[in-house]
């Protein structure tokens, strides 16, 4: 697996991810369609904000903060801890490794080839978005902006790194399908998905920002609708390239372990 | 039953649900007192009653359904299709899990916490009124699965047509007047989620008036027989996987 073979290989790896999801359109277009929550999150709120505005939150400012979590939810999802789950189960693991490129890489590339797919929705909403709200609600700073795009990455990477770290587990045990359960109730509660959580009390608000999961969603978009300055963005941003590079050393650790276990195994 | 230890796990991963679903509830209350015309307790009754209905969902109505999606993938539906019994009800009744049943227990609990919040107990008109509608929301539930199973007929990879559907009866959490307009409509006539779950809690507390009531039942009967026709007419379309 050396780099020159994998560098020459993700041309074809990309194109190949993205006929596969330009295959499979209508499939992906109903998971696209599937992520109604922050919609119907959206409608909440925005019930809750009828009356009156909700800590800065008014109706408006939801408008905004939950059409944001969808551009992001779609822009950095990923769904690899099931695909590895099934492939451990299925055996069919084994025929990736046998290859000279890495199955990360594959996994990778299967979900970044798919962003094209998923940005013929998101690029729509964000224009919607903006006609809705106005420019009030949208960050002016470019540097907040550029910020933002190194967030989304880091966003992206936690998401990946968590779910092949999870999907690793399935080299331990049978099925990680249940933690992949317990990382997603835990996301939709810290992330910011069900709501800001500036809303929230502040223990759990303190919480929070210990764990992973606000950076995968809150903080981008948080960037997104002008609800952070500079000076905290980067400090957070600091924060979540820690989670990363966290995550990077648990899931080495674990494909390396759980590949020795793989293989003893027969495969 | 065959693996208890599965069955703990599954169970308390079910209780995590809860508990994050909750969530969004008490967040939204520590803000304000009433939401869209529903106190605290109020809502909890929606959320109660559509943890129940999930259980029914996910204990007996989905296994065999997504067996229907299995079979025609493989081909193996003539063997359903051959035997003398219906075909709808022998698809309908291939599996049950079990251990779903903790979501009705805790949607007892939620019932009762709601209630205990409130000060008094349900009426027994009340409670006879939101069981009648226990069985028009299952009949509901069903026929909305039954016309997305018969969907599979015509595409046949619509794996993530039930994760598609959890995703929209996801709304069904909240008291139908948190939504406006073209939403508010979707959700009471076309994919009925407010007679699923606010009618239902309505009745429990005694709110929901005699014509609603016979409304929702009739409505939910309609529904059923739509659901019905289209599931025949989709098996008459099935082509075998023989020649």
């Amino acid at each position: 697996m050396s780099i020159g073979k994998t560098v020459r290989a993700l041309p074809t790896l990309i194109k190949v991810g993205f006929l596969e999801a330009v295959a499979y359109r209508a499939e992906l277009l109903v998971w696209v369609l599937s992520t109604t929550m922050p919609l119907i999150m959206l409608a909440l709120w925005s019930a809750v904000a009828r009356e009156a505005p909700v800590g800065r939150f008014g109706q408006m400012d939801f408008v905004a903060y939950f059409l944001a979590t969808f551009i992001v939810r779609q822009l950095t999802g990923a769904w690899v801890a099931w695909e590895m789950n099934w492939e451990v189960r299925q055996g069919t693991l084994g025929m990736k490794l046998l290859r000279p490129i890495h199955p990360f890489l594959t996994y990778a590339s299967e979900n970044l080839a798919a962003l094209p797919m998923r940005l013929i929705v998101a690029v729509p909403v964000a224009v919607i978005a903006l006609a809705l709200v106005g420019p009030e609600n949208v960050t002016a700073d470019p540097v907040l902006w550029i910020i933002w795009c190194a967030a989304m990455l880091g966003g992206w990477l936690i998401t990946f790194l968590a779910n092949l770290a999870i999907g690793c587990l399935a080299l331990y045990i049978d099925s990680s399908e249940k933690f992949m359960g317990i990382w997603l109730a835990l996301f939709f509660v810290f992330s910011g998905y069900l709501g800001p959580i500036e809303l929230f009390p502040q223990g759990v608000r303190a919480l929070a920002s210990w764990l992973p999961f606000q950076y995968q969603i809150g903080y981008p978009v948080q960037l997104m609708t002008s609800g952070i300055g500079r000076g905290d963005a980067l400090l957070m941003l600091a924060r979540q390239w820690g989670w990363v590079w966290l995550l990077l050393g648990l899931v080495t650790l674990l494909w390396r372990g759980g590949l020795r276990r793989f293989a003893a195994y027969g495969g | 039953m065959q693996y208890r230890y599965d069955f703990a796990v599954d169970g308390l991963i079910e209780a995590f649900w809860i508990v994050t679903a909750l969530v969004p509830l008490f967040v939204v209350y520590r803000m304000t007192t009433t939401l869209a015309g529903w106190t605290f307790p109020e809502s909890l009754m929606v959320i109660g009653w559509f943890t129940l209905l999930q259980a029914v969902l996910e204990g007996a109505i989905n296994p065999s359904l997504t067996a229907v999606v299995d079979h025609i993938r493989k081909g193996t539906l003539d063997f359903v299709l051959l035997k003398p019994a219906d075909a709808q009800f022998l698809v309908s009744t291939a599996k049950f899990q079990p251990w779903r049943s903790l979501n009705v227990l805790t949607a007892i609990a939620i019932f009762a916490y709601g209630f205990h919040l409130i000060g008094r107990p349900p009426t027994l008109g009340g409670l006879a009124a939101a069981l009648v509608l226990l069985g028009t929301a299952t009949l509901l539930l069903y026929s909305l699965w039954i016309l997305t199973v018969s969907a599979a007929f015509y595409v046949v990879r619509v794996d993530n047509l039930t994760y598609f559907f959890e995703s929209i009866f996801d709304a069904a959490r909240w008291p139908s007047s948190v939504f406006r307009g073209i939403l508010r409509f979707i959700f009471t006539f076309v994919i009925p989620l407010a007679l699923m779950t606010t009618f239902p809690a309505q009745a429990m507390l005694g709110k929901l008036s005699t014509s609603t009531f016979l409304t929702a039942v009739g409505g939910a009967v309609a529904f059923a027989v739509m659901a019905r026709l289209m599931w025949l007419r989709s098996i008459g379309k099935y082509t075998s996987a023989s020649s």
